[in-house]
């Protein structure tokens, strides 16, 4: 088949359209943080996960590490299982300790890995024990409002 | 005449209004399935398809290309507004991507192709109904379905999604030169917030669907109304026009059921 300037200019076209694609992929969208490494699987039970979403990312000491794979409710301890795929280039002791951490004031959350001292590591399925729930704001400020109350009511009894 | 005959003239009118939009569905729906049956062929003849696409895609590049350019920059602009109002004017590249990979990509470019490329089509295709020259090609034993219809209908679906991919970079690009260098957002926050928001598959990914989708309506209802133009000069002014007005409403009709299907979680 003879090549024509129409192949040419349809050739051109494509290859915009295609660039365009790259850039949206690369520049856009978060296709760096799509990590083909392979990866095992750990899990964690949290009390509450707060806002915390498949896809988030698990980091350590600021580091990407791993992504949350899965959420689900488990309905007979009445906790959160969260399934985490961390990155196999990344080894934790098995006594390390999870924390679900918001980045920023009003940031996404994410999970934080703290290191503990054990000298074995989590392998595929491994269970994190230690865990911090999120930290639920209206219970922060309702405490905050109640720990007031109860001083101003302190400092009125003190005062009669 | 009387009371009882007006009211019976009435139902009469809306079962042929019924009878006849019904009828009309399931001829395009006929015709569809046909031209997707007689498709194979283009296979061994990629080049009529290749003529086409310089056709509907080439030469609607620089109107696509300017518009994604402006919409980037007036959402940059609207943007930067609204959002300097609560103080977080970094989230402007986040903004202008999601709205342009989400929505305005591909729905204004589906907008556009209508009024570019799908008029041009119906016009041709009518004309050659006009001048009879889809009854040349029967009597010729070539079939005008494949022929003529498969070839553009392929051509507008390959064509679409590569328009909206180009109008969002441009887009982006737009938002990020009015954002950037004129107002002064910080260009790392605008990127870095963009690539924190903007997911590859459940907002790219999806985008590309819709403009696939977009790209497969408004070419068949292009060349739909072509084919089924009255073979006159006002019959063919009339579907080009029908053409703008039905895909244009059946675009932003997809476009919300698309859009509570993809983003409602």
């Amino acid at each position: 088949m003879r090549k024509s300037a129409i192949d040419i200019w349809v050739g051109i076209f494509v290859a915009i359209g295609l660039l365009a694609a790259l850039f949206l992929a690369l520049k856009v969208g978060n296709m760096n943080a799509v990590s083909f490494a392979p990866t095992y699987k750990i899990s964690a039970r949290f009390d509450n996960i707060g806002g915390l979403k498949p896809r988030a990312p698990v980091k350590s000491a600021g580091v990407v590490v791993g992504r949350i794979a899965n959420i689900s409710f488990d309905d007979k301890t009445y906790q959160a299982t969260v399934v985490m795929t961390i990155e196999n280039a990344y080894k934790f002791p098995t006594d390390s300790a999870a924390k679900i951490l918001t980045s920023g004031l009003l940031g996404e959350q994410y999970i934080g890995l703290e290191a503990g001292g054990s000298d074995d590591m989590l392998a595929e399925n491994g269970k994190i024990t230690q865990t911090q729930s999120a930290v639920v704001l209206e219970n922060l400020i309702s405490q905050f409002l109640y720990n007031k109350a109860a001083d101003s009511g302190q400092d009125k009894a003190a005062a009669k | 005449m009387t009371a009882i005959h007006k009211i019976l003239n009435l139902f009469g009118d809306l079962g042929f209004f019924v009878r006849r939009n019904l009828s009309s569905l399931g001829l395009a729906a006929r015709m569809f399935v046909a031209v997707i049956a007689r498709s194979g062929f283009l296979l061994k003849r990629p080049r009529l398809v290749i003529d086409q696409i310089l056709f509907v895609g080439n030469h609607s590049f620089v109107i696509i290309a300017v518009s994604g350019l402006f919409v980037g920059f007036v959402l940059g602009l609207q943007g930067y507004y609204t959002l300097n109002r609560y103080g977080s004017e970094q989230a402007l590249g986040l903004l202008v991507a999601l709205s342009l990979t989400r929505e305005l990509g591909p729905v204004i470019t589906a907008l556009l192709f209508a009024g570019r490329a799908g008029t041009s089509l119906t016009a041709e295709i009518g004309l050659m109904k006009a001048g009879e020259q889809l009854s040349a090609m029967e009597m010729m034993a070539v079939d005008p379905l494949g022929r003529v219809i498969a070839p553009r209908l392929w051509a507008g679906i390959i064509s679409m999604p590569i328009l909206a991919t180009i109008f969002t970079a441009v887009g982006v690009m737009g938002g990020y030169f009015v954002g950037v260098p004129l107002i002064g957002v910080d260009s790392g926050a605008f990127w870095s917030q963009m690539q924190g928001g903007v997911d590859l598959f459940s907002d790219i990914g999806n985008g590309l669907i819709k403009s696939v989708v977009f790209g497969v309506a408004v070419t068949f209802i292009a060349l739909y109304q072509g084919y089924e133009a009255k073979p006159t000069p006002e019959g063919v002014s009339q579907a080009t026009t029908r053409t703008v007005v039905i895909s244009s409403l059946s675009v932003l009709a997809l476009d919300f059921l698309l859009t509570a299907m993809m983003f409602s979680n």
